[in-house]
């Protein structure tokens, strides 16, 4: 397997790239496996990297419905940042981050990570006061975290509505570490990484049974054929509940909905950091790709949906916002929009944890938040995997949380999916 | 767009309204146990297809309404208040407004 | 391509002439052109650079599929990039500019990245970029970022204007029966048997002119385009021009985009530059025609390489002679017309057809015509540099090509065929239907009401198409149960004489050749087999890989020739491949428009009191409260914000002062259940308050933390008038509702916001009693045995003015709170003012509301922040244990009963004289790191203790912090302040103020 570097690209040009092998295999399914993970985005790619490589087991099987990397993996608007404060949140995302920092390296695939900075406006001091929380709290245990004032705010990032806006903006909540990746290519990279660690990653290949015998998952009847399974994992996002009733497994404390998202034209730079707007029930981000396209969303489209297509009330909803922190932003043209489906939980917390059913696991829940906490998921679900046991930074991302009254919903938003955006 | 045919108001954009949730969960007695309250609260069926579920027209009339929707295409098989005293309420007096209808386009 | 204008001809206004600027040069053109028929007719040929290799651009079509000419218009804040050159209208006095070229596109230094082309293939970027070269050497994202900003700077097209766009937009609303979308044969002969049938129908077409492809047919065809447009007049169908369907959403509901100044030169300033339509309609028809498409060949992106149906246009439209010398490829009979029509109009025109015969008609008509045709051939290669200055021929040789000569030529046309809109259908998350006869992708059945017609529907001759709109036109009056005479049945797909002979592109064994698939993002043929080899093989990781189809055009020109080079990569047919799905909008849409009139203050609309003109006369400063203006404070001269409010709560609690509390939620709730009601929604007992009394009350979410606080009154036995907090207003007037009509329906209660209905005040301060006594018309129902603490009166103002009292205090002091209907507020104000100013009372603001509470200990959204439980909150003994209420079971889990969770307490600095902020997190004094032990929730300088105060929550609460300081950790603002935890309750703990 080559390694990727610019020499191979030199090499290669000068060879017509006619020497490029496959990124990954497209192996026949195997008729057994030790652990099969369900869902070849992010978190299950990942997952399946860090069960080979941080764990040594051998034979894995990543198996896809569709395409690997189709699904949220490449429907997102690509931020990565560690702004969590609640106890079980904090630590797992910072540790997300650091993986992230070092994910070109360690996939030897160019994920993009770009630590352009993740900025928060600020339009009041309750605002700030409630920011100023989360940040210090970033602080002390150990990351970076700032709190701008408007000149400083003005300074960074010109073009903001600092003249008419609704919200006057007063300053901003600012991580410098984080910002925006290439999703797709994070999708490739695992995959690849997968692939040379031996994983076999099976598209086209969906899961239309369970079968359950003795408490144990024995195999997953497949469109491509029964696969027997040591351990399987789930890592099917907005599905969830769809393989957890297939498993026999009743209710799930998530409910599915969908999200937009939004590209413009490419421009020439015209946004250097990822900027997020909300106040007033206003919500909205934004960054510039290194194509030049405006990346940006707001809220869910506020039903339960399983359709991978939006509406226009969030189209015009999100417009609002983006013209109305950044007026510029009026004569630039929308390119594509679309819709993922997200596996929205009560709480806004994700679950990678045990099940009712010995040797099946669980990763879900991600709500808005999959894309960033991706590398942190697989190694943790993979960890929880190896070892039939959950690290101290996911002990509260279990299916137990709710009962015992745990809470960590970082927008204190209550019982309602939909809310937790 | 979805376009709800509020039994109230006509037919509207969703936008007019909120989706509340699963209209098939029971939500149990203010004193019943802890286990069936979290199940009512935090428990979901998540059904992709055809599933009973709350709005509420909250840009119109108020009422909360039971909607039976297909979660992956949107379509909607039917709609009623969710209090049964409205819906009856409803269904007495829809049937002699169409009568007075009909006179007039007669 | 040395375009020329024709003496005559096009349906352009040779009357008059427009000036315009390209690239500092001054040129004319004429009303009806498009920009780059004007361009063209000025000899104009190099418009744009490619994304990538900064390759010379042209045009390549005449209409939205461009991918070429991709130019800037306008200047300042009104300069728009990325503007098709084909779509844009010419006005006078125009300026456009090229882009993405320095020093500009003719001759531009980007241009030295084709050198290196070899290296920047599909998806190259992912392989390197890393580390330190050669072998990526490093760590972390700093080499990545360094090289990252050079990538962006080369990225990107045009370059947006930094000013706010001064431009104003609309968002409209229509119904309609029908909703036709385009209007060329197919779309008229729609649109009018649906109308004729007394459909209400609206025909909407991106051009300016309706009639589609009539409108790029020679003269003769004139006729039939009136004919149908009086017809559609006439049948009362309503006609919206320059409007583009560039969406379908649910339950037939499109958005149009209205371009309503665009092509002006001095618009109205009353008239918004575009409007956003969302349109309902009853049943959809789309007759959005069809592109020709290229096929791959070598250097096939050079200016003056473009479709047939391109020249055909500026040809018959515009009166254009889009070359001199002119060389036809086509695998198929659409362009034999074109190249008859071209020949006449003075070209010298030679055809090269793939396929291996034709039928006789067609090569005698265009034969006679003077245009030499050559079957079993194919374009090469373009020759030259810059633009074309001839064609290296293939001639078919067994299952593939070999070279086969030259030609001389200025302008190469070519068709690969036709490629229907299907863009709008695949918006509803259906995929399209390949039909390899026509080699096209067709829409497919839906079981929305939904039809395709004309050529979107794969029928080419315009008679069919005709027929096809009137049978999607009759399906139309079909399905909404109206009746019609129409008998026809709709037409044969296709329509050709010999079949289209499906051609992606032409290569021959040995020749390396830049054949490219997508121009904007130079994707190549040889990118797609890459993208083969490395694995890319579904259409979303090609896509995604090669960038195929992500460009501006939307993949409208390339599309298909990748997916069909994938096909052959991997030995399948085009439908085992798939489809990409278009994503709406069918062309870009300004984000101005999509947001229309919700613009500065109409953005989320703010919300003012009644009193808000009362207030900011008296000297208010406004503050942000969710949608809200609230006053902040009423400085005095001289006066700063602090100064304001430690003088106002002062005032407070030395005389009397009054504050705007109109913003509260106020909800009736009455009803013979009413009672039982409030019973259940508060954690405290409702059942035995007294009519005459208020009581204040907590409410939890189902989950059991602490939803809201407020006040609800008893008016009379069945009638109660509740206040919510401004935030949870209408979730809490949401959630009544839901309780009412799902859960409790055994419940006789109703509940009615009436939040607008009332504006209230609060009076607040030792003499309070004294300034209402003063404004009541009856003095005596103001004493203290007449109106006793948590009592409520309805009484009248002077003047008559109806009105509601509570004797209840958020600040502590002897306080209360009066509501009048709204229309009197400023009348009561002026009332309460009179009385409160002479004896040294004052106005208040949110700021020193804030002081008084955190003085007291009272909750605010602050501390209640959707995590916290009525315990935390301190307020334990408030849940009754004697009934059961919402959020009651849950609220005893067992993590949320735990003894050692942060609970409200006060906090004072150790030394008097520091500040602290709100936000600092409260960590043990040997360990000012980690999660901490709590946080501060609100700060205030004190007026009461004469230093600064806050509230937060800790650990145990106070009790367990007693003898031992914290640390008021602020590392992002302010650093470290020792604390003392104290009692939450700050002052007059035992309340004897509020009583007295």
């Amino acid at each position: 397997m080559t390694r990727y570097s610019a020499w191979s690209v030199f090499k290669n040009g000068l060879s017509g790239h006619k020497n490029w092998g496959r990124a990954w295999r497209d192996p026949e399914p195997k008729t057994e496996y030790d652990v099969v993970i369900v869902g070849a985005g992010l978190h299950g790619l990942a997952t399946a990297y860090y069960l080979a490589k941080n764990h040594g087991v051998k034979n894995i099987a990543v198996v896809e419905k569709g395409w690997l990397g189709g699904g949220n993996a490449g429907r997102n608007t690509t931020i990565v940042r560690s702004n969590y404060m609640m106890p079980g949140n904090r630590d797992f995302y910072e540790h997300s981050l650091e993986l992230w920092e070092n994910l070109s390296h360690d996939l030897n695939y160019n994920v993009m990570f770009s630590q352009r900075s993740h900025i928060s406006l600020l339009h009041t001091p309750a605002a700030r006061d409630g920011a100023a929380r989360r940040y210090n709290t970033m602080r002390l245990t150990g990351t970076d975290a700032e709190i701008w004032d408007l000149d400083t705010l003005k300074r960074e990032v010109p073009h903001l509505n600092y003249n008419s806006a609704r919200f006057p903006i007063m300053g901003a909540a600012v991580q410098r570490r984080a910002g925006s990746a290439r999703h797709d290519a994070v999708a490739w990279g695992y995959a690849r990484g997968a692939d040379q660690h031996g994983v076999d990653i099976i598209q086209n290949c969906e899961v239309t049974g369970v079968t359950r015998e003795g408490g144990k998952v024995t195999s997953l009847e497949t469109s491509r054929g029964t696969i027997k399974a040591g351990k399987v994992g789930f890592a099917v996002a907005g599905n969830s509940s769809r393989l957890w009733s297939m498993a026999g497994l009743g209710k799930l404390p998530i409910e599915t909905h969908k999200l937009q998202a939004f590209v413009s034209e490419p421009l020439k730079p015209l946004l250097d950091q990822v900027v997020v707007f909300g106040v007033g029930g206003a919500h909205f981000y934004i960054s510039q790709s290194d194509k030049g396209g405006m990346v940006f969303g707001g809220d869910l489209d506020w039903y339960k949906s399983y359709a991978q297509r939006g509406n226009l009330p969030i189209v015009q909803d999100v417009a609002e916002c983006a013209t109305s922190i950044m007026p510029c932003l009026g004569r630039v043209r929308l390119l594509r929009h679309w819709s993922g489906v997200m596996d929205m939980s009560m709480d806004g917390a994700p679950f990678i944890c045990k099940t009712p059913v010995d040797n099946l696991y669980l990763n879900a829940g991600w709500n808005y938040g999959g894309f960033k906490a991706s590398p942190a998921s697989g190694w943790h679900f993979a960890d929880l995997i190896a070892n039939d046991r959950a690290g101290r930074k996911i002990e509260h991302f279990n299916l137990q949380r709710f009962e015992r009254g745990v809470n960590i919903d970082e927008r204190g938003a209550g019982p309602d999916p939909k809310l937790h955006g | 767009m979805i376009r709800i045919n509020c039994p109230f108001c006509g037919e509207r954009d969703h936008s007019e309204f909120t989706y509340g949730g699963d209209a098939s969960i029971e939500y149990p007695a203010l004193d019943a146990s802890i286990e069936e309250w979290h199940e009512a609260v935090f428990l979901r069926e998540n059904i992709r297809g055809m599933q009973s579920e709350t709005w509420h027209h909250v840009n119109g009339c108020r009422s909360w309404l039971i909607i039976e929707r297909d979660t992956m295409t949107h379509e909607i098989k039917s709609i009623r208040p969710a209090h049964e005293g409205y819906a009856s309420a409803l269904a007495s007096s829809s049937s002699s407004s169409n009568d007075a209808v009909g006179e007039q386009d007669q | 391509m040395t375009g020329k204008r024709l003496p005559d001809g096009g349906r352009i206004d040779r009357t008059k002439t427009l000036r315009f600027q390209w690239d500092g040069q001054a040129l004319t053109g004429h009303p009806g052109d498009s920009l780059a028929s004007a361009l063209m007719a000025n000899g104009e040929q190099i418009f744009g650079r490619s994304f990538k290799y900064h390759r010379p651009r042209g045009i390549m079509s005449a209409g939205v599929e461009e991918s070429g000419a991709m130019i800037t218009v306008g200047e300042g804040a009104r300069r728009d990039p990325n503007v098709k050159a084909t779509t844009q209208e010419l006005y006078n006095g125009l300026v456009a500019t090229g882009q993405n070229a320095w020093p500009n596109v003719r001759y531009d230094m980007g241009e030295v990245n084709s050198l290196f082309g070899r290296f920047l293939v599909a998806g190259f970027y992912y392989k390197t970029f890393m580390g330190i070269p050669p072998l990526e050497w490093g760590k972390g994202t700093g080499i990545w970022m360094q090289y990252e900003k050079l990538i962006r700077k080369a990225a990107g097209m045009g370059t947006a204007s930094r000013e706010a766009d001064p431009d104003h937009y609309e968002h409209s609303h229509d119904f309609c029966d029908v909703l036709v979308v385009g209007s060329g044969p197919a779309g008229l002969s729609a649109a009018i048997t649906a109308a004729q049938a007394g459909l209400d129908v609206l025909l909407v077409e991106q051009d300016h002119e309706l009639g589609g492809d009539l409108l790029n047919q020679s003269e003769n065809s004139d006729g039939k385009r009136e004919g149908l447009i009086s017809a559609a007049e006439a049948a009362g169908v309503r006609i919206m021009t320059r409007t583009t369907a560039f969406g379908l959403y649910d339950y037939g509901v499109a958005g149009l985009l209205e371009r309503v100044t665009d092509h002006l030169a001095k618009p109205d300033e009353h008239q918004p530059r575009q409007r956003f339509w969302t349109v309902r309609a009853q049943y959809t028809i789309l007759a959005t025609g069809a592109l020709e498409r290229q096929y791959a060949f070598g250097n096939n992106d050079r200016p003056s390489v473009m479709t047939a149906a391109a020249a055909n246009a500026y040809l018959h439209r515009y009166g254009v002679l889009a070359g001199r010398k002119i060389v036809i490829a086509t695998n198929n009979d659409s362009v034999y017309e074109v190249a008859a029509d071209l020949s006449n109009a003075g070209a010298s025109v030679s055809l090269l057809d793939a396929r291996a015969s034709v039928a006789g008609s067609l090569m005698e008509s265009t034969g006679s015509a003077g245009v030499a045709i050559r079957t079993n051939s194919a374009a090469l290669k373009t020759k030259g540099m810059r633009v074309a200055t001839g064609l290296e021929i293939a001639s078919a040789s067994g299952n593939g090509w070999q070279a086969s000569g030259s030609e001389s030529c200025d302008l190469v046309l070519v068709s690969g065929g036709w490629s229907p809109v299907v863009n709008l259908i695949s918006h509803r998350g259906v995929r399209p239907v390949w039909n390899a006869e026509q080699a096209c992708f067709l829409g497919p059945q839906t079981n929305e009401p939904i039809s395709m017609a004309g050529s979107a529907a794969g029928v080419w001759n315009t008679d069919d198409c005709e027929t096809s709109g009137l049978v999607a036109g009759v399906d139309a009056i079909k399905a909404l149960g109206k009746t019609t005479k129409e008998t026809q049945s709709a037409p044969q797909i296709g329509g050709w004489e010999t079949p289209i002979k499906p051609l992606y592109e032409v290569q021959v064994p040995g020749r390396k050749l830049k054949s490219i698939v997508d121009p904007q993002h130079d994707v190549t043929a040889e990118d797609i087999r890459l993208a083969h080899r490395e694995g890319f093989v579904s259409v979303e990781h090609l896509k995604r890989y090669t960038t195929l189809g992500m460009s501006t055009d939307g993949g409208k020109m390339g599309n298909i020739i990748g997916l069909a080079l994938m096909a052959e990569a991997l030995g399948k047919e085009i439908p085992e491949v798939g489809t990409t799905t278009f994503r709406p909008p069918y062309t870009p849409v300004a984000i101005g428009a999509l947001r229309g009139q919700s613009v500065d203050e109409h953005f989320r609309p703010l919300r003012r009191t009644p009193m808000h003109n009362w207030n900011m006369a008296h000297g208010a400063t406004m503050q942000m409260a969710g949608l809200w203006h609230r006053p902040w404070y009423f400085a005095r001269k001289g006066e700063g914000i602090t100064e304001a409010y430690i003088r106002e709560t002062e005032t407070a609690r030395k005389t009397v002062a009054l504050c705007d509390v109109t913003s509260l939620g106020k909800i009736a709730i009455q009803g013979p259940d009413a009672t039982t009601f409030l019973n259940r929604i508060y954690t405290n007992p409702f059942a035995k308050l007294g009519v005459g009394k208020a009581r204040y009350g907590i409410m939890l979410r189902d989950d059991g933390f602490v939803m809201d606080d407020g006040t609800t009154w008893r008016l009379s036995e069945n009638n109660y008038f509740m206040t919510t907090t401004t935030a949870h207003a209408g979730k809490v007037m949401v959630f009544l509702e839901e309780l009412l009509q799902t859960r409790w329906q055994d419940l006789k209660v109703h509940v009615t916001s009436v939040s607008e209905q009332w504006a209230g005040s609060a009076v607040a301060g030792p003499q309070s009693r004294d300034v209402l006594a003063a404004c009541v018309e009856d003095p005596a129902v103001m004493t203290n045995e007449a109106f006793p603490f948590m009592g409520v009166r309805e009484v009248t103002l002077k003047g008559g003015i109806p009105c509601r009292i509570a004797r209840i205090s958020f600040s502590g002091e002897m306080a209360y709170e009066v509501y009048v209907p709204s229309d009197y507020a400023p009348a009561m104000m002026d009332l309460l003012w009179a009385a409160a100013e002479p004896l040294d009372g004052c106005l208040y603001g949110l700021e020193a509301l804030g002081a008084l509470r955190i003085e007291k200990g009272h909750v605010t959204g602050a501390e209640l922040d959707g995590r916290v439980t009525i315990d935390d909150a301190g307020l334990g003994k408030m849940a009754s244990p004697k009934k059961s209420f919402i959020g009651s079971a849950l609220r005893q889990r067992p993590e949320m009963m735990k003894e050692n969770r942060p609970q409200l307490v006060g906090i004072k600095p150790v030394d008097r004289s520091e500040k602290f902020n709100a936000g600092a997190i409260l960590c043990k004094t040997d360990m000012v790191s980690g999660l901490g032990e709590g946080w501060i929730t609100a700060v205030t300088h004190s007026p009461a203790t004469g230093h600064w105060i806050g509230l937060g929550f800790i650990a145990g609460g106070h009790e367990a912090w007693q003898g031992k300081t914290a640390i008021a950790a602020d590392p992002v603002r302010k650093g470290n302040v020792e604390v003392e935890i104290v009692s939450p309750h700050m002052f007059d703990p035992s309340g004897e103020r509020m009583h007295g």
